[in-house]
């Protein structure tokens, strides 16, 4: 619908965003892939050889792999179950008229402004910490034991931590959806005789589904990433309890300096980080074309 | 001087072509309007000229000189929008400014032309407010304002008044004819309104997917349209058009009869039929008659005393002099 | 229209939903509170709420001993240094294909869209390792490249999806007016677009100064943002209580601000338009 000169006006002006972001993409990918067949330690400098599928033999039958594996996949369930259900009733609560509305959503949202390092270790040391943390004289005033949160249950903290972060997020999402749902369709279901719950069921949760996958899809993005709150509360550990493939592959590549080895979990993480992708977005096209 | 000459002009998007080779001339001070259904063209048709879209075959000309490869800026002409696309962020005065600006005009200049325009299209009291303070007659004056100031070889309209409302339609309709003929400049103008294009226009092209069906006087596609198409696009309500026997009496495939040219009885006349819907305008009223033997009912126009009901049994008889007849292929027989 | 709520059930809603809303934004103001305690008022138990010595020490404290200033200044000019840097690319990219749409156009966004996918620390080890080649290694210009390059498909949708809501007549009208492609996107198209613009400014300042996994791998001392810097308090500084706050409220005020005004925006850029 223009003009040749447009067009290529057009063509000349995306470019720089395209080449760099394939240059992003194909450089560092050929890197990492070509790296993942090699035998290459940083400590051990110019040993460089060639080992095939060596690396990835070592990196996939390490019982750490499967811990990692297993980790990730319970933090972004877990974060998504809290934060969908905690999300859903958290928007249906504000979208309620009441006093200060704009406050009480200013509060809600708050935690997602801060960084991750900082609600890591704030959550660390001032909450879950088992002498000092708030948590712990909250057990001890009701005469209980205090729990040490991220020795005893390190993932299940880190859930925690990481819903924190989250939950403002999808209540926003959520919430704004919830507001766009046109009120003439709740009237004519109240006409026609459906309750609250019906209405919640038929209409309202029908209407969030854009906004639920969506809030899905952004999420897992970024929760299969989850790094700095890891580094911070428990380094991964004890064992590997709480590592995942992100920490685990940042370990083996930046603390055991073993180029190839990390890059091998980089590919595979890559390659799951696709399959994951694809389902995503399936689900995603079905609602999103709408 | 503004003469426009499409020689040979064709426009493809991808392979689909949606404006076969055409030719057309535009003289110099005419009001031109372009009409049909949308999808016909039209709009294309006008941003080929305006040089918002390449041409994928042929030549433009203004006033002799090719100008199919200028860009917009270098044409020389002015388009008012649909939507009107005044810049909102800037006032009145400087929307209308812009162009003047863009083509590096003196201030003074500027000043003097803002003030003209304005003056022409009661605008004085608007000048420093911003579009969304104004209502839709008014964006459409500010609109036609920007456009004025250019002192362009031709002004191009693209549906300006379809987002404006009945009442508002007629008098800016009343107001563009009034400037065309104060400023006696060629002016194309695209419509998909049979009634503006008749009220207006010096001449008429009536577009079909891309085809010109007919190019004429508004009397002229009235009176004689060279088609099935135009008889049935020009002139409101529809002029009647029957097939089958009673056309074939007439020597034709299809002829056509306009409400005004057939005379209603309660006693007798060429065809039988019985009184549907009727619309009474006051002065006139249109009577919307099912004959028998047609499937379309026939709508008759009579005074606006004539009092019939629903149901009423009636005849109607043609004025054979009025009588259009057109062959298989659509085309008017002579 | 809406119908009245009794005053009763707006009461009860409105207790309920400020308890809540005050249960998840705890872990700040306790952090904001603790910040101008001492440091034993901070680990008191049981706690004390607004009852104990009001002090800035630790604020000062913090300055002192680990120069907050600077990694506040690295922060400032890393987020503010890619987001400008995203524009410049991205505005170009977004006006080709909001007004000059091609068949490609979707692909391409989705491509860009698919680029976020990419797990970082899939390409940890070859950009640590070009940096380090680089010497771009702990530099600020290191890590606004970078951060550049992993907001950028965000920028772009975002000023995609605000650029489609002008109406191409405009700049067509522009166009006929005599406009350049230069001043048309100088005088038109940016100064319809700056309330987009602005709120995609605003979201991906946000998202840069919270980027904590390239932050942190590829810095260490000289160009740490306050992320790093924060981590820096993991152990055992992170048993002051009182100075881990100052620190951590230092970190996030500026951002919390500015989130909180573009709540709005975020919806919309996060969800790259899906959700308005």
């Amino acid at each position: 619908m223009a003009t040749k000169h447009s067009r290529m006006s057009a063509r000349l002006m995306i470019s720089p965003a395209v080449l760099l972001l394939l240059g992003w993409m194909l450089i560092p990918l050929s890197m990492t892939l070509y790296f993942s067949f090699l035998r290459y330690n940083l400590l051990m400098p110019g040993m460089e050889e060639f080992t095939g599928l060596t690396n990835y033999r070592f990196f996939l039958t390490d019982p750490a792999f499967f811990a990692a594996l297993w980790n990730t996949i319970a933090l972004v369930v877990g974060v998504l179950v809290v934060t969908v259900i905690g999300g859903i009733l958290l928007a249906l609560l504000l979208d309620q008229p009441f006093f200060g509305q704009g406050i009480v959503r200013i509060l809600v949202i708050a935690p997602f402004f801060v960084m991750p390092t900082v609600s890591a270790l704030v959550w660390k040391n001032m909450f879950m910490n088992p002498v000092n943390g708030l948590f712990a004289h909250a057990a001890k005033a009701l005469g209980l034991q205090p729990f040490d949160f991220l020795s005893s249950a390190p993932l299940a903290s880190i859930i925690g931590i990481v819903s924190w972060q989250w939950l403002p997020f999808a209540t926003l999402i959520l919430l704004t959806a919830l507001q766009s749902l046109d009120q003439e369709q709740l009237e004519a279901a109240e006409m026609d005789g459906a309750p609250w719950i019906k209405r919640f069921w038929y209409i309202m949760l029908p209407h969030l589904a854009r906004a639920i996958t969506v809030v899905i899809l952004i999420q897992t993005i970024f929760l299969l990433s989850v790094f700095a709150e890891i580094l911070v509360t428990t380094n991964g550990g004890p064992g590997t309890a709480s590592t995942n493939l992100t920490y685990l592959i940042y370990m083996q590549s930046l603390l055991q300096f073993d180029v190839g080895g990390g890059s091998a979990g980089g590919v595979v993480a890559i390659i799951l980080a696709n399959i994951v992708a694809i389902f995503l977005m399936r689900m995603i096209g079905k609602n999103l074309d709408a | 001087m503004g003469r426009i000459t499409l020689d040979k002009v064709r426009k493809a998007f991808g392979d689909i072509e949606v404006i076969p080779p055409l030719d057309l001339t535009i003289e110099d001070g005419e009001f031109v309007v372009f009409v049909g259904p949308s999808g016909c063209g039209k709009s294309t048709l006008l941003r080929l000229i305006a040089g918002l879209e390449d041409v994928s075959g042929g030549q433009i000309r203004i006033d002799r000189e090719d100008a199919t490869n200028l860009p917009p800026a270098k044409r020389g002409l002015a388009m008012v929008f649909q939507s009107y696309a005044l810049y909102p962020h800037m006032s009145v005065r400087k929307n209308i400014a812009f162009p003047m600006k863009m083509a590096g005009l003196p201030q003074d200049e500027q000043e003097r032309r803002i003030e003209g325009a304005a003056k022409a299209l009661n605008l004085t009291d608007y000048l420093d407010r911003k579009p969304g303070q104004l209502s839709g007659g008014q964006r459409q004056r500010v609109a036609i304002g920007r456009a004025i100031v250019r002192e362009p070889a031709a002004f191009l309209f693209d549906e300006p008044l379809s987002n404006l409302d009945a009442a508002l339609r007629v008098g800016m309709r009343l107001e563009i004819s009034e400037l065309h003929k104060r400023l006696a400049t060629t002016m194309i103008y695209v419509t998909h309104d049979q009634v503006e294009a008749m009220t207006m226009a010096d001449k008429i092209v009536v577009l079909r997917a891309g085809n010109i069906e007919q190019v004429g006087s508004p009397l002229e596609l009235y009176n004689r349209p060279r088609n099935v198409f135009v008889a049935g696009f020009i002139g409101s309500p529809k002029m009647n058009l029957i097939t089958g026997a009673e056309a074939a009496k007439h020597n034709a495939t299809t002829i056509g009869i306009r409400p005004e040219h057939l005379a209603i009885s309660t006693e007798g006349g060429a065809w039988k039929g019985e009184i549907g819907v009727s619309e009474h305008l006051g002065s006139d009223t249109f009577f919307h008659v099912t004959v028998e033997g047609q499937v379309e009912p026939l709508t008759v126009r009579a005074s606006g005393e004539v009092s019939l009901s629903y149901g009423d049994t009636v005849w109607l008889t043609p004025n054979e002099a009025n009588l259009h007849r057109f062959d298989a292929e659509g085309l008017r027989i002579a | 229209m809406a119908r009245s709520v009794s005053t009763r059930r707006k009461l009860i809603t409105t207790v309920f939903a400020w308890a809540i809303g005050i249960a998840i934004f705890f872990p700040i103001l306790w952090t904001i509170l603790t910040s101008f305690k001492t440091e034993a008022a901070a680990i008191a138990d049981p706690p004390v709420w607004f009852n104990f010595h009001w002090t800035l020490d630790n604020y000062a404290t913090v300055q002192e001993r680990s120069n907050y200033f600077r990694h506040f200044m690295n922060s400032v000019i890393i987020s503010g240094g890619s987001t400008l840097l995203g524009l410049i690319i991205a505005v170009p990219a977004a006006w080709s294909m909001a007004f000059v749409p091609a068949k490609r156009t979707k692909d391409v966004l989705m491509w860009m869209l698919s680029t976020k996918m990419l797990p970082p620390v899939g390409v940890l080890v070859p950009i640590y390792l070009l940096f380090r080649d680089l010497g771009l290694l702990d530099t600020r210009i290191g890590l606004v490249i970078v951060l550049t390059l992993i907001n950028l498909p965000i920028i772009v949708w975002m000023l995609y999806t605000y650029f489609k809501e002008i109406p191409g007549e405009i700049l067509e009208a522009a166009r006929m007016d005599g406009a350049s492609l230069r001043s048309e996107i100088i005088h038109v198209l940016t100064p319809m677009a700056i309330p987009g613009m602005a709120s995609t400014v605003l979201l991906n300042i946000i998202l840069a100064w919270n980027e904590a996994f390239w932050t942190l791998n590829l810095t260490a001392a000289k160009a740490a943002p306050l992320t790093a810097f924060i981590a820096s308090y993991s152990s055992p500084e992170g048993l002051f209580y009182a100075k881990l706050s100052a620190a951590s409220t230092m970190a996030i005020a500026p951002i919390l601000i500015m989130g909180w005004f573009s709540q709005k925006q975020l919806v919309r850029g996060l969800t790259f338009g899906a959700v308005k």
